[in-house]
């Protein structure tokens, strides 16, 4: 109530000063959905350098990440946010599963440890974002329970959301699907790999914000 | 074995949102496979993946969670309206929630309409163990 009501009045002043282009602008999602590949790319392309290791095997980040003071610029327009790169949000974390990768047990099982700590953070921070890029694998299933709350309680909290759509350029990613999961919000395709969209993504950014 | 345990909205409706998560949360570390008649707050199914990583250890890997709600699409105007009061007064009766332990659930498959729960092969899993 305390938290809701600091927000409320943090962002009465940021608009009578017409400051509140000073954002926090937090990347959720899925494990593996392509979180820090889209904060790298964002931050090399604004600041010249990377945010965090990227890897196949999930939960690869496990520590909530921030980069201060990423200025974008769009026609004309100037955006200036905190990039807030947080652990993929899971039900279920096996260390059996990253014994899987090639991991020896010691370590599979403190990466799991991490994993379910770095879930638990995430869900902490959500009170304090202004806005959130929720990105999605588009090779995988839209309707999965866990991008169904983080959006939920997104919505609950009046925070902006965009839907990424990430790794298009794999034969696989359907938008159409994520679009039709999510119709009440706006989806941008993009391959945050290879940059694929990329201004597509800035310019819907100036929108939501 | 599946073991499924039907739980009513009527035995969570005075519970606190702590109290129905862990409920839930309780009969799911049994190994059984909840299904609730309605659904959980949004902001009580982020609280309920929370206090699961929490838990998390050897024995329990997590859940199987998905919820199913009735097509709403087709309603309008007051009918909107009344099930909107009816939800704030009674709480959200409507759906299914279904939880499953992540050792017996592999995964759920969920379109709007269907849910498909893919089990593990639990005695497969114990032969290699042993």
């Amino acid at each position: 109530m305390i938290k809701a009501l600091k927000k409320f009045l943090s962002k009465f002043v940021n608009n009578l000063f017409n400051n509140k282009k000073h954002l926090k602008l937090g990347l959720y999602g899925p494990p593996n959905g392509g979180k820090t590949t889209l904060a790298n790319k964002i931050s090399k392309d604004w600041l010249g350098e990377e945010m965090g290791s990227v890897s196949n095997v999930a939960h690869e980040t496990r520590e909530i990440q921030i980069k201060e003071q990423i200025n974008i610029k769009s026609n004309g327009k100037e955006l200036s946010f905190n990039l807030v790169d947080t652990p993929g949000i899971a039900t279920k974390i096996d260390y059996e599963d990253f014994m899987k990768t090639g991991m020896k047990e010691k370590e599979a099982k403190k990466r799991a440890r991490e994993a379910t700590k770095g879930v638990i953070d995430s869900i902490k921070w959500l009170d304090e974002m202004d806005v959130v890029v929720v990105v999605l694998d588009a090779t995988k299933d839209p309707y999965d329970q866990v991008n169904i709350t983080i959006i939920g309680n997104l919505q609950a909290r009046k925070i902006p959301v965009l839907l990424m759509a990430n790794k298009t350029d794999l034969k696989k990613a359907n938008i159409k699907k994520i679009e039709a999961a999510f119709p009440q919000y706006g989806v941008v395709g993009i391959s945050a790999k290879y940059g694929n969209n990329i201004d597509d993504f800035y310019k819907a950014l100036f929108k939501l914000v | 074995m599946l073991t499924p345990q039907i739980v009513p909205y009527s035995e969570i409706v005075d519970l606190s949102s702590l109290g129905r998560i862990r409920k839930l949360l309780n009969i799911a570390k049994e190994n059984k496979i909840v299904l609730l008649q309605g659904r959980l707050t949004k902001e009580e199914e982020a609280e309920l993946i929370k206090i699961t990583m929490e838990e998390i250890n050897k024995d329990f890997k997590g859940v199987e969670l998905a919820v199913i709600e009735p097509t709403t699409q087709n309603d309008h105007g007051l009918e909107i309206i009344k099930n909107r009061i009816a939800n704030i007064m009674l709480g959200d009766r409507q759906g299914l929630t279904v939880i499953g332990p992540a050792s017996v659930v592999k995964e759920i498959k969920k379109d709007p309409r269907k849910i498909e729960l893919l089990t593990k092969d639990i005695k497969k899993k114990n032969k290699k163990r042993r």
